[in-house]
């Protein structure tokens, strides 16, 4: 079989069109910049006396009009493509972009029906319905939402998988849309080309996707549990307790992140059983902040509050457990298999802690800042005249009065944590050295990033464009919900 | 003033006290020992042949006496071997006798251990190292500072505008390409012989070497050229970049919209003045913190830069020694990682309240 072309049927129409259309993009741009150094700006509404308007076009407005339609022409031919992918029968007549597009119809579908529904209701959805005002914001979220989807039907996208080597295609590195040898059952191509173990790249980036996108949002959460847990009582208490837990976040901020990476994976540290023990801390913020919401919200009415901290503390305590614990391990395994639920093995563990407690620090001390703030309210003095205690005020009137910054700090942080994870896996520290998460596959294909690109440049594309996503997301609900 | 610079500093050395200890404890754990044992002795020792080798060298104190050691303000041990009645300690080696070995040896007195692995005095290694990295970094920083500023003035002086909104975004999608994905796009755009710019240059006849730029910065150590040095110096600044950037836009938009500026323009100033002459000299005060803020994570940058282009700098040997187990190299790493974030915050905190005549701390 012959290797699939990167455009397919199409290809000979629309390749010239979109090389015009960016040509013509390109020229706009650079005369529009010229324009505007040589002082020429876009025309202006003019009201003349009589009451009329006129608008003078200047040539700048023409260069705008013109980058205008030239990307218009882009996005339809990529568009284009899509829908051959969809539509035409025979994967050499869709081209690699058109099978691609094939393979992520699910995610297609999700994404339509999300926005649609969305758009639909966005009147009544708060914030996030805010967000169709914000172009800018839209294009992160189905950035991020793209990403998210992938995640989910992972398994249904892939072609084939990660994990499988195919012996014929070892060290030949074979470039996007290569063939597989004759007899192979299944796909019968590497949509993105092999990697050197012969390897679908494809396959790999979208089940990293899924690799990627579970931990970085838990690890964020859970960072962001023992931020709010010690911060809101730093802030507001103040005195003593801030003064210690301001020094040890600053300690830990002061510590150089790789370093600590290095020095929490080695493989002595782990064997002396530092990180479990890190573990076993962390892992406890969530539980308390829980039981702390729920005692200083119902304490009043004993039954209701019993009932919910006793459901927190029987399931926190099993999952707790559960995650501790590692059936590969012989320190920590004290869990039967059966109630093991949570089968998070010790490097993944590790990967997972020093991630959130680099974070943590950082969510404090804007959690100590948002609280220094929002205590001087009204609402705050009106709840301390009628005698509420002090966890009911920062939990209950503080804490949801914080929240704008806070989710925006979320998503942000969900970028940076993408990115450590990233950083972790490029030094061979990730999760396992077979595992598709993107920053390893990165770390195995820079070795032979002149002779083979294709390798690493998908997922260092992949992770690129989630975290632009996740920060472009991040500036559209700011933008947003600073017009209040 | 003087006092509250005095107080700082005062934290700061108790930060840098703690997270030496740390790093100590965390690189003198038993299993890292046990290893160092077995790489210097001999890889078959018993439990007990571990344990009487570390006695033999020193590391059998208690950790906190072994820490005053290292930190030089405790004597270093000495130990008379019952036998030969040679006596060897901290201090002592081949060069320094046992009569002329001073009793203390640690950081403070400058001496800063032996690197196991590479068979040399730590401190001259880190040294070299250090200058390379500097290379590095100022070249970076000369890169990426005025491009960050105008960058975010340009930006932030009219504020919701086209060029905002696109600069912003080119702002966001560099402090979403970290070094390792840029650097990546970077190699196969513009060093691969195979694809990216290079080929098509080199066909046209633009270029007469097969790349437009080299992938690997190794000969940049020695002789540091524009081809063989940019792009680590691009994929560091990158990255940086958009960070200042947006804090410069931020405090740009912030300082337009004040009474003075209003006023300046009521008066008739043309808007190239305002700009230049009374709304930037403002406008650079908040970023000036994050510039010096910036130099902790540039460290992080460093390293992947440093691992990924081949230049064996201070980054570089970060990785090495922590892969290596060469316990000393990565505590004197450790150190200079650590001084330089606490210097530069003492620094961006005290220039913030220089140049910040509304801040006054009694």
């Amino acid at each position: 079989m012959e290797a699939l072309t990167w455009t397919g049927l199409l290809g000979p129409i629309l390749n010239p069109l979109m090389l015009a259309a960016f040509t013509v993009f390109m020229i706009a741009f650079v005369s529009n910049l010229g324009l505007a150094l040589a002082g020429i700006r876009p025309a202006e509404v003019e009201v003349s006396l009589d009451g009329t308007v006129t608008l003078a076009k200047t040539p700048s407005d023409y260069a705008l009009m013109t980058m205008k339609y030239a990307t218009l022409i882009f996005v339809v031919c990529i568009l284009l493509y899509v829908l051959q992918g969809i539509f035409v029968p025979g994967l050499e007549q869709k081209g690699i972009l058109g099978a691609m597009a094939q393979r992520f119809l699910p995610v297609w579908i999700a994404l339509i029906v999300l926005f649609t529904i969305s758009a639909i209701f966005r009147e009544r959805l708060g914030l996030y319905g805010k967000l169709f005002e914000s172009p800018v914001g839209l294009i992160g979220f189905g950035l991020v939402m793209f990403w998210v989807f992938t995640a989910i039907f992972a398994n249904y996208i892939g072609t084939h998988p990660p994990l499988e080597q195919i012996p014929a295609l070892r060290n030949q590195n074979g470039p996007p849309g290569s063939a597989l040898p004759a007899g192979t059952e299944g796909y019968p191509f590497y949509l993105l080309g092999g990697d050197n173990l012969g390897r679908d790249v494809f396959s790999r980036m979208v089940l990293g996707a899924a690799d990627v996108l579970t931990i970085a949002p838990l690890a964020t959460l859970f960072a962001f549990m023992v931020g709010i847990t010690l911060g809101l009582p730093a802030g507001y208490l103040g005195g003593r307790i801030d003064t210690v837990l301001t020094f040890v976040a600053n300690l830990v901020l002061a510590f150089p992140v790789l370093l600590l990476f290095f020095l929490l994976v080695t493989p002595e540290i782990v064997a002396a059983g530092i990180p479990v023990y890190m573990a076993a801390v962390l892992f406890l913020f969530p539980i308390i902040f829980f039981v702390v919401l729920f005692n200083s919200r119902f304490h009043t009415r004993p039954p209701t509050r019993n009932l919910l901290v006793a459901i927190t503390l029987v399931i926190g305590a099993w999952a707790y457990l559960s995650i501790l614990s590692d059936p590969n391990s012989d320190v920590v395994n004290f869990m039967p298999a059966v109630l093991d639920v949570v089968p998070m093995d010790g490097n993944l563990l590790i990967v997972f802690v020093s991630v959130v407690f680099v974070n943590s620090p950082t969510v404090f001390r804007i959690v100590r800042g948002i609280t220094l703030d929002v205590q001087t309210r009204d609402y705050v003095a009106a709840a301390q005249t009628r005698g509420e205690g002090p966890w009911y005020i920062m939990l209950w009137e503080i804490l949801p009065n914080a929240r704008g910054p806070l989710i925006v700090d979320f998503c942000l942080r969900i970028g940076y944590t993408t990115i450590l994870l990233g950083t972790l896996g490029f030094f061979g520290l990730g999760v396992s050295p077979e595992s598709p998460d993107w920053g390893s596959t990165i770390n195995e294909g820079r070795r032979l990033l002149t002779l083979a690109p294709h390798p690493a440049l998908a997922p260092a594309l992949a992770l690129m464009s989630l975290v632009l996503g996740l920060n472009l997301l991040a500036d559209g609900l700011r933008e947003e919900s600073l017009k209040d | 003033m003087g006092l509250f610079i005095l107080r700082r500093i005062g934290v700061m050395a108790l930060t840098a006290l703690c997270l030496t200890f740390i790093v100590f404890y965390l690189t003198n754990l038993y299993p890292n020992l046990e290893k160092l044992a077995k790489t210097l002795g001999n890889n078959r020792m018993t439990d007990e042949q571990v344990a009487s080798w570390l006695d033999r060298n020193g590391y059998g104190e208690p950790l906190l006496v072994r820490y005053g050691e290292w930190l030089g303000v405790v004597p270093g041990w000495t130990l008379e071997d019952a036998e030969t009645g040679e006596i060897t300690g901290r201090c002592i080696d081949f060069e320094t006798p046992a009569e002329e070995a001073p009793r203390f040896c640690g950081v403070l007195q400058g001496d800063l251990g032996y690197s196991t692995v590479s068979d040399d005095e730590v401190a001259s290694i880190v040294g070299g190292r250090l200058l390379l990295t500097g290379k590095l970094m100022f070249w970076a920083f000369a890169i990426m500072v005025p491009a960050a500023l105008l960058v975010g003035v340009l930006a932030g002086m009219r504020e919701g505008s086209r060029t905002d909104r696109s600069l912003s975004t080119f702002a966001i999608a560099t402090t979403a390409t970290p070094e390792y994905v840029s650097g990546v796009i970077f190699i196969v755009l513009l060093a691969s012989s195979q694809a990216g710019l290079s080929p098509l240059l080199n066909s046209w006849g633009w270029i007469d070497s097969p790349t437009l730029f080299l992938g690997s910065s190794r000969s940049a150590m020695t002789d540091a050229t524009f081809w063989n040095f940019t792009l680590p110096v691009m994929t560091i600044a990158l990255y940086g970049m958009g960070y200042i950037a947006r804090m410069t836009r931020a405090s740009m938009a912030e300082v337009m919209t004040a009474q003075y500026i209003r006023t300046a323009r009521l008066k008739g100033v043309s808007f190239r003045n305002i700009v230049v002459k009374h709304a930037l000299r403002n406008a650079l005060i908040a970023p000036f913190t994050v510039i010096m803020l910036q130099f902790p994570w540039l460290l992080t940058g460093v390293v992947i830069v440093e691992t990924l282009f081949n230049y064996n700098g201070f980054g570089w040997t970060l990785v090495q020694a922590a892969s290596n187990n060469d316990i000393e190299l990565l505590l004197t790493c450790s150190i200079v990682a650590v001084l330089v974030v606490l210097v530069t915050q003492l620094i961006s905190d005290i220039g913030y309240v220089f140049l910040n005549p509304r801040i006054r701390i009694s």
